[in-house]
C-alpha cells in the first residue's frame, strides 16, 4: 500500500463522510427551488444532526441490545462503503480488500440489522417497514449485481478501483451495454436510497413508509447516525454512479497533481446529479406499493440487457 | 307535501325548510321510515335534558327540507332508528354516552366516552367534580382470524401533525381487510359548555366548534338563533355571508387537492396550492380583519363590511385563482403517476353510498346527491341558482374532481354575490327571547346543523352536528381491499372532521 493510496484513502473517507449530508441538502434544495419555495438552505441537514445529537435518547421498552447497536452498525457498513467506491482516487488503500461483490454485501448486511432492529421492537411499523424493505432489497440487489457484472465484464475485474482505472481511459464514446446499465443503475439507486417513486423520504404518513418505518423508534443520537448512514449512503451511490458512468477526471495512481483537480471535478459532478435527482423526484409521484417489483423487475431487465448487449457487441 | 303531512308539524321561521314535529311512541320510527321511503336522509341524533326528562331529538331530510322529530325518553330508552338509517348508530351511542339513555341492549360499547370523565355530563345534574372510576379503557375491536392476518394499530398519536384518532386496521400482507375507528380523543365538552352561555356568547364558542368549517357553524348557528327570534338578515348581509361561505370553501379545497398530491408524493402540487391558499387568506385578512374569517358571521348579520374596493380586489382575485386553478388541474390530470395513484382507490359504490348515507362532498362524488344550496336554497344561494359538482366515480379521483368543480362553481358565486350586492345595513338586534331554533348550512364537507335551545337570555343546549358523523363509517368500507399504504391517501380524499366530530 503506498504512501498515495493511503493518503487517498483517508482523505476520501473523511471527505465523504463529511460532504454526504451537503449533497442530501442540495438535492433537497433543488427540490425546493423546483417546486417555487425557498427551502431551508444546503446545511439544513447539518442542522438536524446537531439538534439530534444534543438530544436524550429514548428507548423503547422491551428493546434488546441490538436495538441499541444498530445505529452503530449501519454508520459502520456505510461509511465502509463509502471507502471502497472510488470517487476522488482509484489507488484505495482498502480496494484490495473489498471488491464489487462485497460491496452489494455491505448494504446488504445494514439492511439486514435495520430490519431486525425495526422488528425487535415489536411495533406494527417496524414490522411493515422492515418487510416492504425486503419486498425492495431483494430485488435491488440482483439489478445492482448485474450493473457491476457488465462493468466488470468490460473491465475484466470484479475490482471497483480496476472498474474505474479501466472505464476512466477508455475513449470518450458510447457504449450500448453501459447506456442499459445507467438506467438500471438509476433505478436501483432511487429504490435503494427511498426516494421517489419507490419511496417518499419527506412523507410524514406512516402507513406509507418503507424506510422511515423503520426508524420511527430511534430518537437522538441514533436517529443522527441512522439518518448520517442515510446520507452516507445517498452519496456512495451516487459516486458509484459517477464512478461508472463518468468516472473521467478521477485521479490516477500517485497523482498529486490530479488529486487536487480531483475534488473540484467530483463537486461538480455531484451538484449536477443532484440537482437530476431532484428533478426526478419533482415530475415523479409516490408510485403504489405494489410497483415497486415491476420498477425493480424493470431494473433488473436493463441490466440484463446491458451485459447481453456487452456479448453481442462485445463493447 | 309529497305525503309527508303529519299531524304537528311546525315550520319554524327559518332561512332554510325545517319543520318540527312531537313523534312519540310508534310515529317516532314511522316518521323516520317515511323520510328514508322517500330517499331522505338522516342529518343527527341528539338528546337534551329538559324540565320532565331527557328528549331525543332526530334531524331527517325529506323532500321539502328538514323534519326534527322530538320524542320523549322518559324511562332511559328510546327507539333505534339504526336499522332505517345505518349512520344513526353512533350518534345514538353518542346519545346514551352523553345522556344515559339508551336504544341498544346494556353493555354496548361507548363511543366518544373513553371512561375518563364522570357519566352523562349533558346531565342536568352533572357534577365534574364528583368522584368516579377511571377506567382503563377495555374497548372491544371487532377482529379477523385466520391464516396470515394481523392487526395494524395507528394513532391517536402520529407520525405527522395531525388531529388524533385511532384505527385499527385488520390485514393479510398488504390488504385492508377490515378497519374499525375510534374517536372521541378530541372530546373537549363544547356541548356542556354552551349551557349558561348568552346567545352572543355561544356564537363565539360555535366557531370554535372545527377551525376549517368556522364560517359554516358561525352560520348554521346565527340562523339558529334568527330563527329561534324570528329575525330575518338584510340582503346585504346574507349575500357577505354566501361570499365568506364560498371563500372558506375554496380555501379548505386547495389545502386538500395540495394534500392529496403531497399524499401521493408530488409535493410539487402541495407548494402550488399552498400558494394560492395562502394568498386567498391574506386578503382575508386584508379585507375582513381574519385570515379564517372567525367570528365575522355574527347573529343577525356580518361583523365586517366591505367596501367598493375591497369588492373590486375579491373579484379579480376570484379571476386570477380561477386561472392558476385551470392549470393545476391539467396539470394533475396528466400526470400519470398521479392518476394511477388517484383512480380506483378507496371506492365507494353509489349504492353503498345511498345505503350507508354518505353525505356532503364524498357523498357527491358517488352520486348520492345532495347539496343544501342547490336542494333546498336559502338566502342567498336562492337568487343565484348553484350547479351542484357531482360524479360517479366514487374513488378518490372522483373526490378531486368534484373538489375542483367546486372550486371554479363557489369562484363564480362570489363573483355573482359581488354584482348583485345591494348597499344597505349589515348588522341587525338579537332580541331576548326564548324557544327552539335550527339553522342548516352546506359547509365545505357537507351540512353542518347547529340546534338552539334558548330559556331566558342563556343557552340551555345547542347541538352541532359535523357531516363527518355520516362519513367516518363509510371511510371504514372505502378501505376495504385496498393496501394499507393507500389508507392516508384515502382519508385525505374524504377530509373528515374530528374536532367537529368529538365535540
Amino acid at each position: 500500500m503506498s504512501a498515495f493510496g493511503l493518503f487517498a484513502q483517508f482523505l476520501q473517507l473523511f471527505l465523504t463522510v463529511l460532504l454526504a449530508p451537503l449533497l442530501l441538502g442540495w438535492v433537497n434544495q433543488c427540490r425546493a427551488w423546483l417546486q417555487n419555495r425557498q427551502g431551508p438552505g444546503i446545511g439544513q441537514p447539518y442542522r438536524k444532526l446537531r439538534k439530534l445529537f444534543q438530544k436524550d435518547a429514548v428507548i423503547a421498552e422491551g428493546a434488546s441490545p441490538l436495538f441499541r447497536i444498530v445505529p452503530y452498525i449501519l454508520f459502520g457498513a456505510m461509511c465502509l462503503a463509502a471507502a471502497i467506491v472510488p470517487s476522488l482516487a482509484t489507488d484505495l488503500g482498502f480496494s484490495e480488500a473489498a471488491d464489487a461483490i462485497a460491496l452489494v454485501g455491505v448494504f446488504a448486511l445494514a439492511r439486514i440489522f435495520i430490519s431486525l432492529a425495526a422488528m425487535d421492537i415489536g411495533t406494527a411499523f417496524g414490522g411493515m417497514g422492515a418487510r416492504r424493505e425486503m419486498l425492495v432489497g431483494f430485488l435491488a440487489e440482483p439489478a445492482l449485481l448485474m450493473v457491476l457484472f457488465t462493468a466488470s465484464l468490460i473491465s475484466q475485474s470484479t475490482s471497483l478501483t480496476v472498474i474505474v482505472e479501466t472505464l476512466a481511459h477508455r475513449h470518450f464514446g458510447i457504449y450500448p451495454s453501459l447506456a442499459f446499465t445507467g438506467v438500471a443503475f438509476l433505478m436501483v439507486l432511487l429504490a435503494e436510497n427511498a426516494r421517489i417513486p419507490v419511496d417518499n423520504p419527506a412523507s410524514h404518513l406512516e402507513l406509507t413508509m418503507i424506510h422511515e418505518a423503520m426508524t420511527l423508534e430511534y430518537s437522538a443520537r441514533h436517529l443522527a447516525l441512522v439518518e448520517w448512514a442515510s446520507s452516507i449512503k445517498l452519496f456512495a451511490y451516487v459516486a458509484m454512479g459517477i464512478a461508472l458512468f463518468a468516472p473521467w477526471g478521477i485521479a490516477q495512481a500517485a497523482d498529486w497533481l490530479g488529486m487536487a483537480f480531483a475534488l473540484p471535478i467530483l463537486i461538480a459532478k455531484l451538484l449536477v446529479a443532484g440537482f437530476g435527482l431532484a428533478v426526478i423526484e419533482t415530475v415523479m409521484a409516490k408510485q403504489r406499493i405494489f410497483r415497486a417489483p415491476e420498477f425493480m423487475g424493470t431494473a433488473f431487465l436493463f441490466g440484463v440487457l446491458g451485459m447481453l448487449v456487452h456479448f453481442l457487441l462485445g463493447a | 307535501m309529497n305525503g309527508m303531512n303529519f299531524e304537528g308539524m311546525v315550520k319554524m321561521a327559518c332561512a332554510a325548510p325545517i319543520w318540527t314535529v312531537e313523534a312519540e311512541g310508534a310515529s317516532w320510527r314511522k316518521m323516520a321510515q317515511a323520510c328514508s321511503d322517500q330517499g331522505g336522509r338522516l342529518v343527527s341524533i341528539w338528546g337534551s335534558e329538559a324540565g320532565k326528562g331527557v328528549s331525543v331529538f332526530a334531524a331527517c331530510v325529506f323532500s321539502e327540507g328538514m323534519l326534527i322529530l322530538r320524542c320523549s325518553a322518559a324511562d332511559g330508552k328510546f327507539e333505534s332508528l339504526a336499522d332505517i338509517f345505518p349512520c344513526a348508530a353512533r350518534m345514538q351511542r353518542a346519545v346514551h354516552d352523553m345522556l344515559g339513555v339508551r336504544c341498544g341492549e346494556e353493555g354496548e360499547r361507548p363511543w366518544l366516552s373513553h371512561g375518563l370523565w364522570p357519566p352523562f355530563p349533558l346531565r342536568k345534574s352533572y357534577d365534574p367534580s364528583a368522584d368516579f372510576v377511571c377506567e382503563e379503557e377495555s374497548y372491544r375491536f371487532v377482529s379477523v382470524e385466520g391464516e396470515g392476518v394481523h392487526e395494524i394499530a395507528v394513532g391517536p398519536v402520529h407520525a405527522g401533525i395531525i388531529e388524533p384518532g385511532h384505527f385499527r386496521f385488520q390485514v393479510v400482507g398488504e390488504k385492508v381487510l377490515r378497519l374499525e375507528e375510534r374517536l372521541g380523543y378530541k372530546h373537549k365538552g363544547i356541548e356542556k359548555a354552551f349551557e349558561g352561555l348568552t346567545p352572543r356568547e355561544g356564537a363565539k364558542l360555535a366557531a370554535r366548534i372545527s377551525g376549517d368549517s368556522t364560517v359554516a357553524y358561525s352560520w348554521a348557528y346565527a340562523m339558529a338563533l334568527e330563527a329561534l327570534c324570528g329575525v330575518t338578515v338584510s340582503t346585504r348581509a346574507s349575500l357577505l355571508r354566501g361570499i365568506l361561505l364560498e371563500r372558506e370553501r375554496i380555501a379548505n379545497h386547495l389545502a386538500d387537492l395540495g394534500a392529496l398530491g403531497n399524499d401521493a408524493g408530488f409535493s410539487f402540487g402541495l407548494a402550488q396550492f399552498s400558494v394560492i391558499r395562502e394568498d386567498m387568506l391574506r386578503t382575508s385578512k386584508a379585507h375582513f380583519g381574519h385570515r379564517l374569517l372567525m367570528d365575522i358571521i355574527v347573529p343577525g348579520g356580518v361583523s365586517v363590511d366591505i367596501d367598493a374596493k375591497a369588492g373590486e380586489a375579491i373579484f379579480a382575485e376570484c379571476a386570477a385563482v380561477r386561472e392558476k386553478v385551470l392549470v393545476l388541474r391539467e396539470i394533475y390530470a396528466d400526470h400519470t403517476g398521479l392518476q394511477d395513484r388517484f383512480l380506483a382507490t378507496g371506492k365507494v359504490e353509489s349504492g353503498l353510498a345511498a345505503r350507508l348515507g354518505l353525505t356532503g362532498l364524498a357523498g357527491r362524488a358517488s352520486r348520492n346527491v345532495s347539496d343544501l344550496r342547490e336542494d333546498h336554497p336559502y338566502a342567498p344561494y336562492d337568487r343565484l341558482g348553484v350547479s351542484m359538482a357531482t360524479h360517479h366515480g366514487g374513488d378518490v379521483a372522483a373526490r378531486v374532481s368534484v373538489r375542483f368543480d367546486e372550486i371554479l362553481e363557489s369562484l363564480r358565486l362570489i363573483r355573482a354575490m359581488l354584482e348583485m350586492m345591494p348597499e344597505g345595513e349589515t348588522a341587525g338586534e338579537i332580541p331576548e327571547c326564548s324557544g327552539f331554533g335550527a339553522g342548516w348550512v352546506e359547509g365545505f364537507r357537507g351540512e353542518v346543523l347547529v340546534t338552539l335551545e334558548v330559556e331566558k337570555g342563556v343557552i340551555r343546549r345547542a347541538h352541532a352536528h359535523d357531516p363527518s358523523w355520516q362519513n367516518w363509517p363509510v371511510l371504514e368500507f372505502a378501505v376495504i381491499g385496498n393496501i394499507v399504504a393507500d389508507f392516508p391517501l384515502i382519508n385525505k380524499s374524504f377530509n373528515l372532521s374530528y374536532s367537529g366530530h368529538d365535540l
